[in-house]
C-alpha cells in the first residue's frame, strides 16, 4: 500500500493548505490564444484573460456534465463557452446562457478562484475566496525590478511539493548532487544558523575564504573580467508561506565584506522558487534566477537560465527517483538529520496551517448547509 | 436557499452592545459552538418561543469565536428589535450559525455595492473581502443623515475614494438612475437596503436589460401570486386523480398516487419536471424560475414541483376557501 497520508512534520508526503496563494502559471501562459488547464492542489483550473486582460481562473469543469471548460472557447468580454452543449460562463463563475431555454436555472455556476497577478506569476487561491488577502502574496520583487534582471522555467516534478521544499532548504545536497556546477565540500563543514516567525524560515550559511566553484567563478569574471583567487560564499535561504523560497546566493573577493554588507566586491543573485502542489505526487515547481549586475547583457540572461536549468535537472531528477523510492517502500519512515532543521520548521509551519484549516472544516458544516 | 434547510439552534452569550449609529446597536455574540460566517450571512436569534428575526452579521473571527450583527430600532418594532437593544453583556439568548442567502462571488470586472441604511451590515464585510483582492469595485451607502450611518470612519478609513455617501439632510439624494447608467454588463450589483431603494434600483436595472443574474440582493424565492389552496389533479387516458393538499406539491401528489414523473432540483430551476397541461380550470399560479414571463402566460406547461392552480377567486391575501365547489382542476398531459 502506498502511504500518502498527509500528516506528521516528517511525513513523506505533506497535504497543502487551501487558503494560501499558488502560482498558476507564468504572467505569459494565461492569455486570450488558449484557455490554460492547470490543476492547483487537487482542483483542476481553466485559465485565461478578459478582454480588459485581467486574468481568471474557473474550475475546469462545466457545472452541466463537467466538461472541461479549458476545451471550450472565449465569449464575450470576460466569459467562456464549455465545448459541449454551449452553456456560457462569465469570470465570477455565474451561467450567463444556456442554448436551449429562454432562461437561465440561476444555480447554474462554476467556482470562480481568487486570481491575482504579479511577480510576473499569476496567483490563485483554492481555498475559501472569503478569506482571500493579496497582501498575503509572497515577497518576489525582484521579479519585476530594474534592478535585476533574469529569466526562468517550469519544472513539472512527479513527487509531493514538500520533497521540493525539503530540497531547497538544506543546501549541503549541491555539494554531492551538483559537483560539477556549485558543490563544493565547505558546504557541509560550515555551520548554519536557523531563524523563523509564522510566516517565514531563514537558513544561513557563510563559507570565508575559498575557491568558487565553476558556477561562481564564471559569473565573478562576467563582472571582474581578470578575477582570480578565493571568495567569500552566501546563502541565505528564505521561505514564505506557502511554498516560496527565495534564496540570496553569491561571492565576494575574499575579505571585502561580503558577508557583512559590502556586496560591490562580489556577485548576486537571488535564485526564486515557488512550488505549487498539483496532487499528492505531483508538481509545478517555478524558478527564476535574478542577478543585480550586467543588467544590460542578454547573454548572461540566457546563460544564467540555462546554467541553473542543468542544475536543477539534477533535482529534478533526484526528487523523482526519491517519489518513487516512497510509493515502494510503504513501510519505511523518513528520518531526520541536523543539516534538515530549517526544512523541519517549514513542515512545521504547513502543518499548522493544514491542521487549523481542518479544524475549521470540521466546524463549518452549518454554513455550508445553508447555502444549498 | 434557506428553504428546506435544517436550523441548528445553539446557545449564545452577549460579549458587548454599543452604538453604531442613532437607533443602530452593534451586538458581539460568543456561540456555545463556533459560529462560521461569511460575507452577506445572518443569523436568526428567537427573541420569544414564537418570535424569531433575522440579522445581518457584520463580521465575525475566522475561528468562529464571536460574531458581531448589527440591529436597527424600528419604530414599528413588535418588541425584535427593542428586545436586541436591550441586551447587556452576559445575558444569553438562542440563536442560529449563519445562514448565506446572500453569498458574494469573486472574479467579476466590476462591483457595485449599494447599501442603504442598516443594510450596510450585510455589506460591509464585502466591501473588505473584495478590498483585500483588489478588485475593481465602488462602495454607495445612502442614509438618512450622518448619526444614523454605522461604520462612517471605518468605511472611509478602509474605502477611501471608492465610497460613495448620499446623505438625504445634506440634499444629497442618490440618483439611482444615474448610477445604473454608469453599470455594464459585466457588473455584478450587490445590494441591501430599505425595499423601496431596491425596487427602483430593480426597475431601473430592467429598463437598461443588464443581465438579471447580476443584480444580487436577498431573495426568499419565487413564493407565487396566490395562496396555496386544494385542488384536483387529474391524468389524461388515466382514472387515476386525487386532490393536491395545500401543504403538498403536484409532485409529491404524483408520487403519492404511483405516477412517476421526472424531477431533479425541485425547486423550478431545472425545467426536468415540466409537464404539459391538458385542461385548466382555473389558473396556473408560476412559482419556478425555469419559464421566460412570457411562457409563463400562455399556461401550456407548468413545473410540477413548485407550481400550482388556483381557482381565479382566491388571489394572495385573500385567505384560502376551502370548499369544493370553487375548487380548481388540473389535467395532466403527460406523453
Ligand atoms: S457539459 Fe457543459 S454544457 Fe453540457
Ligand atoms: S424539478 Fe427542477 S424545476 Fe421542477
Ligand atoms: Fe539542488
Amino acid at each position: 500500500m502506498t502511504d500518502l497520508s498527509p500528516s506528521g512534520a516528517t511525513a513523506k508526503n505533506m497535504a497543502y493548505p487551501l487558503n494560501a496563494w499558488y502560482v498558476a502559471g507564468w504572467d505569459h501562459e494565461v492569455n486570450r490564444k488558449k484557455i490554460l488547464s492547470r490543476k492547483i492542489a487537487d482542483r483542476p483550473m481553466a485559465l485565461y484573460r478578459t478582454e480588459e486582460g485581467r486574468p481568471v481562473a474557473l474550475t475546469d469543469a462545466c457545472w452541466h456534465r463537467l466538461a472541461p471548460l479549458s476545451m471550450g472557447s472565449l465569449v464575450g468580454p470576460d466569459g467562456v463557452q464549455c465545448p459541449y452543449h454551449g452553456l456560457q460562463y462569465n469570470s465570477a463563475g455565474r451561467c450567463t446562457f444556456m442554448p436551449a431555454q429562454k432562461t437561465i436555472n440561476p444555480s447554474a455556476m462554476v467556482n470562480s478562484f481568487p486570481v491575482v497577478e504579479r511577480h510576473r506569476f499569476i496567483w490563485v487561491w483554492p481555498g475559501d475566496p472569503m478569506l482571500a488577502d493579496a497582501a498575503l502574496i509572497p515577497d518576489m520583487h525582484q521579479m519585476g525590478s530594474d534592478e535585476w534582471a533574469g529569466d526562468g522555467k517550469t519544472i513539472d516534478v512527479r513527487a509531493n511539493y514538500q520533497l521540493v521544499l525539503d530540497n531547497l532548504m538544506d543546501l549541503t545536497h549541491e555539494e554531492f548532487l551538483h559537483s560539477s556546477s556549485i558543490g563544493q565540500k565547505e558546504l557541509s563543514e560550515s555551520d548554519i544558523e536557523v531563524t523563523h516567525d509564522d510566516r517565514t524560515v531563514t537558513v544561513t550559511r557563510f563559507m570565508e575564504n575559498i575557491d568558487a566553484p565553476p558556477f561562481w567563478l564564471k559569473n565573478m569574471r562576467d563582472k571582474f573580467p581578470d578575477f582570480e583567487g578565493k571568495v567569500d560564499r552566501w546563502q541565505i535561504i528564505e521561505f514564505q508561506m506557502p511554498s516560496t523560497i527565495c534564496i540570496d546566493v553569491g561571492v565576494a573577493k575574499a575579505g571585502t565584506g561580503g558577508l557583512t554588507g559590502d556586496r560591490s566586491q562580489g556577485v548576486n543573485g537571488y535564485v526564486m522558487n515557488t512550488i505549487s502542489p498539483v496532487d499528492q505526487a505531483n508538481a509545478m515547481y517555478y524558478w527564476a534566477f535574478m542577478r543585480n549586475y550586467r543588467l544590460e547583457s542578454q547573454r548572461i540572461t540566457t546563460e544564467l537560465r540555462d546554467g541553473v536549468h542543468g542544475v536543477f535537472a539534477e533535482d529534478e531528477e533526484m526528487l523523482t527517483a526519491q517519489q518513487q523510492a516512497i510509493v515502494d517502500n510503504p513501510d519505511h519512515e523518513f528520518y531526520n538529520l541536523n543539516i534538515d532543521a530549517g526544512g523541519m520548521w517549514v513542515r512545521r509551519l504547513i502543518q499548522r496551517a493544514v491542521e487549523a484549516e481542518r479544524t475549521m472544516l470540521a466546524s463549518d458544516a452549518d454554513l455550508s448547509d445553508a447555502k444549498g | 436557499m434557506s428553504q428546506g434547510t435544517q436550523l441548528h439552534w445553539q446557545r449564545a452569550v452577549v460579549k458587548s452592545r454599543r452604538a453604531a449609529a442613532d437607533e443602530i446597536a452593534e451586538i458581539v455574540l460568543a456561540g456555545e459552538r463556533p459560529l462560521f460566517t461569511e460575507p452577506g450571512a445572518h443569523i436568526d436569534v428567537r427573541i420569544a418561543p414564537d418570535m424569531v428575526r433575522s440579522y445581518s452579521v457584520v463580521e465575525g473571527a475566522v475561528d468562529g469565536s464571536w460574531v458581531k450583527i448589527g440591529v436597527r430600532r424600528s419604530p414599528t418594532s413588535r418588541g425584535g428589535s427593542r428586545f436586541m437593544h436591550a441586551l447587556e453583556p452576559g445575558d444569553h439568548l438562542e440563536v442560529t450559525s449563519p445562514l448565506q442567502n446572500f453569498p458574494l462571488r469573486v472574479g467579476a470586472p466590476r462591483y457595485v455595492l449599494l447599501a442603504g441604511g442598516v443594510g450596510i451590515t450585510a455589506i460591509h464585510s464585502m466591501a473588505r473581502v473584495l478590498k483585500r483582492l483588489g478588485a475593481d469595485y465602488q462602495l454607495i451607502f445612502v442614509g438618512r443623515s450622518r448619526p444614523a450611518m454605522a461604520f462612517l470612519d471605518e468605511l472611509h478609513r478602509e474605502h477611501g475614494p471608492r465610497l460613495r455617501l448620499s446623505v438625504d439632510d445634506e440634499g444629497d439624494v442618490l440618483d439611482v438612475k444615474g448610477l445604473l447608467g454608469q453599470v455594464d454588463h459585466s457588473t455584478e450589483f450587490y445590494m441591501c437596503g430599505p425595499i423601496r431603494l431596491m425596487d427602483a434600483v430593480r426597475r431601473a436595472w430592467i429598463e437598461r436589460e443588464l443581465p438579471m443574474p447580476n443584480l444580487r440582493y436577498e431573495t426568499f424565492g419565487n413564493s407565487g401570486w396566490f395562496d396555496p389552496e386544494e385542488f384536483e389533479l387529474r391524468i389524461r387516458g388515466s382514472e387515476r386523480h386525487t386532490v393536491v393538499s395545500p401543504d403538498e406539491s403536484i409532485l409529491e401528489a404524483l408520487e403519492r398516487v404511483g405516477v412517476e414523473a421526472m424531477y431533479d432540483c425541485r425547486k423550478g430551476e431545472c425545467g426536468l419536471c415540466v409537464v404539459k397541461a391538458e385542461q385548466l380550470n382555473g389558473v396556473i399560479d408560476h412559482r419556478d424560475v425555469f419559464f421566460s414571463e412570457a411562457e409563463k402566460s400562455t399556461d401550456t406547461k407548468l413545473c410540477v414541483c413548485v407550481s400550482r392552480v388556483a381557482s381565479c377567486a382566491n388571489s394572495a391575501g385573500a385567505g384560502a376557501e376551502d370548499s369544493a365547489s370553487t375548487r380548481a382542476t388540473l389535467t395532466l398531459d403527460f406523453p
